[in-house]
């Protein structure tokens, strides 16, 4: 499940590819912590254009990101978000809560 | 309701097979001509079916999953996940959305992304024998096939 990060003036961009769920959660949660613990950015966005499949692992990796962008004070958005992962997360109301573009 | 095809599929509670049992899913369902949408609904169903039996039913061991899929009269697509793990003592607390028992890569919504992908679900369990995850999806029959 690669994760690639680029970081320009404290923003941090991380490309989540690939097939997201339970067996691969562990390792993108892992990632983006420590990019966000090297960064301190500002702004963090999360680019799903290559992501093929999501369940509720991606739910619980976008919730903790979202955590841990509050806790160094900066803001999340996610961007390209296909039409599979969208559908899981407005079932689970995620809009609510995270900025989507 | 008739059963016109199945398939019963066994594997062991690694979290790799997740993407394994979804796949197989899908290209069972191919049969009913799905649109894509409803091919990644029932891959999200299953997917969360089993990754609930991976993770909860056997937190310490390896442990026997069985997926059965069907195709049922009237176009419908059954999916049952079993398993022998620990079972759940209250499945109707399991069910409620952000309720987990699991670790932080766990978010609680897996029932409710199973509930809104599929027509019903049903889910028996019985503590220290296992559960059963039933889940029906209807395919729409579209026109010239």
């Amino acid at each position: 499940m690669p994760v690639t990060c680029k970081e320009e003036k404290r923003c941090l961009t991380a490309l989540v590819a690939g097939e997201l769920d339970h067996h691969g959660a562990k390792s993108v949660m892992a990632e983006l912590d420590r990019r966000i613990d090297q960064a301190q950015p500002k702004e963090l966005t999360l680019d799903l254009s290559g992501l093929s499949f999501t369940d509720s692992s991606g739910i619980a990796v976008l919730l903790r990101a979202h955590r841990r962008m509050g806790q160094v004070q900066g803001s999340m958005r996610v961007i390209n978000t296909p039409d599979q992962a969208g559908r899981v997360f407005r079932a689970a109301g995620l809009e609510r809560l995270i900025r989507f573009e | 309701m008739k059963i016109e095809n199945q398939v019963t599929l066994e594997f062991p509670s690694r979290s790799a097979n997740e993407g394994f049992a979804r796949t197989a899913a899908a290209c069972f369902a191919a049969q009913l001509d799905p649109t894509l949408e409803e091919v990644n609904d029932i891959k999200t169903a299953v997917s969360e079916a089993v990754t609930n039996a991976i993770v909860h039913a056997y937190p310490e061991t390896l442990g026997r999953i069985v997926l059965k899929l069907r195709i049922r009269e009237g176009h419908a697509l059954e999916m049952i996940v079993r398993d022998w793990g620990v079972g759940i003592d209250d499945v109707d607390k399991a069910r409620t959305p952000l309720f987990t028992t699991g670790s932080e890569e766990r978010s609680g919504m897996g029932f409710t992304i199973m509930e809104s992908f599929m027509d019903t679900l049903k889910v028996r369990s019985a503590p220290g024998k296992g559960t059963t995850v039933t889940m029906v999806r209807k395919i729409a029959c579209r026109a010239g096939r």
